[in-house]
């Protein structure tokens, strides 16, 4: 069973996003922001993240960036998961490493073609 | 509604598309025509029905075929097929059309356009293999307003992202508002014709790679062999043919075979197999 860590400061984001991910056999992680992502992430590399880009304590573009540096940062499969939908928040992210970009409102056809894009289905 | 209204319904959508409608997809008439009842004034799918029957209007006729007949469409969809036809298809006819140089492709029924420019964004992908070559892509469907869609190529937020890598659509789309426009460059690769798939298409001209992907699934067993032979006649010998994962030509026409080892992908039954080196696993080789 692949891992996802689950990166948004809304609950209800969350909750939504483990159910689709849950239904698509996957073990979820769930983390409030990037620094308790990171956190979680030095414990244990998930194969996937689902990220979001505007959360307190740090943001998502900002963890990323740290992921890519840190040891096995490399490895997991990022999905950024945010309302950001103009080019250059796009074009960022891919910059700074995210292997897919979906821009909220989401649904479980929409995670569900993204991950099968990038190899996690 | 009545029997009597669904199968009047019914029967100009067989005559017209060649869609057969089942009993258990009466559903799905009263929810479709029912923006098509508005759009002429009417309150509802009886009043549309009482109209037809009045005073048979050919637009009003036309707006009803198109409505049953329109289906969605994403961006890769089922993802395969287009790896087929870029890991299988073109390597092959790079190769047997190396002297012509010319490649003509067939989106049929293509809706709103996302298979033909799928096929589009690949092509351009293969650029530096593809130089001096002259590809058409020629889209076709039944409806006209979906076809002024797929030449707008302006799609929400949602169906850029079924189907569609992020990098493919920061490289090929700008955004529009809250909307994104294929490129130019992409948009003039695809030349888009009104067809309904039941003529002819000789006029067509001929075509060495067809996409016909979930459309014979809407029409009866005499109306898909007509289609599939209608296609067989435009292809060379060694063309190729996608159909939608759901459908088959077993029992229906002996035009064509599935490429032994390749779900989806079929080729002229006789006709020229892609070479050896090409050959995909599981491809049986004649002895």
């Amino acid at each position: 069973m692949k891992s996802c860590l689950v990166v948004d400061d809304s609950k209800v984001v969350r909750m939504v996003a483990r159910k689709i991910l849950e239904g698509l056999n996957f073990q979820v992680v769930e983390a409030d922001n990037g620094q308790t992502a990171m956190d979680q992430c030095v414990k244990e590399m998930p194969d996937a993240i689902l990220l979001d880009w505007n959360m307190p304590v740090m943001s998502g573009i900002d963890f990323l960036r740290l992921l890519r540096k840190a040891d096995g940062g490399q490895t997991p499969i990022v999905v950024f998961c945010t309302t950001e939908n103009d080019i250059q928040h796009i074009q960022e992210a891919i910059a700074a490493g995210a292997n897919e970009y979906i821009m909220k409102p989401f649904d479980s056809e929409i995670i569900e073609s993204k991950f099968s894009q990038v190899g996690l289905i | 509604m009545t029997i009597t209204d669904f199968d009047f319904i019914c029967q100009i959508l067989k005559a017209r598309s060649g869609l057969v409608l089942t009993n258990d997809k009466a559903y799905l008439l009263e929810s479709r025509l029912l923006p098509v009842a508005r759009k002429w004034k009417l309150a509802t799918f009886d009043d549309l029905v009482r109209l037809i029957r009045s005073k048979n209007d050919e637009a009003v006729i036309r707006d009803v075929v198109e409505a049953m007949t329109t289906n969605e469409s994403f961006f890769f969809r089922d993802t395969k097929p287009f790896d087929q036809f870029k890991q299988i298809c073109l390597p092959a006819m790079l190769k047997s059309r190396a002297g012509a140089k010319s490649l003509r492709i067939w989106s049929a029924a293509c809706s709103s356009g996302q298979e033909a420019y799928s096929l589009a964004m690949i092509l351009t992908e293969m650029a530096p293999q593809l130089a001096g070559w002259r590809i058409d892509i020629v889209g076709t469907d039944l409806s006209n307003e979906i076809l002024q869609r797929a030449k707008d190529g302006m799609y929400s937020q949602f169906e850029v992202q079924r189907g569609l890598p992020i990098t493919l659509l920061v490289k090929y789309f700008t955004q529009v508002g809250d909307r994104w426009k294929i490129s130019d460059k992409i948009r003039q690769m695809v030349q888009y014709k009104e067809w309904n798939l039941l003529n002819d298409p000789a006029p067509l001209g001929k075509f060495d790679i067809v996409f016909c992907r979930n459309v014979l699934i809407y029409f009866d067993q005499p109306t898909k062999a007509k289609v599939l032979a209608g296609i067989a006649k435009q292809m060379p010998d060694d063309g190729y043919l996608f159909l939608g994962g759901a459908e088959t030509v077993l029992g229906i026409s002996d035009k064509f075979q599935l490429l032994p080892g390749q779900r989806g992908i079929y080729g002229l039954t006789g006709g020229i197999k892609p070479p050896a080196s090409l050959t995909p696993p599981g491809f049986a080789t004649p002895r």
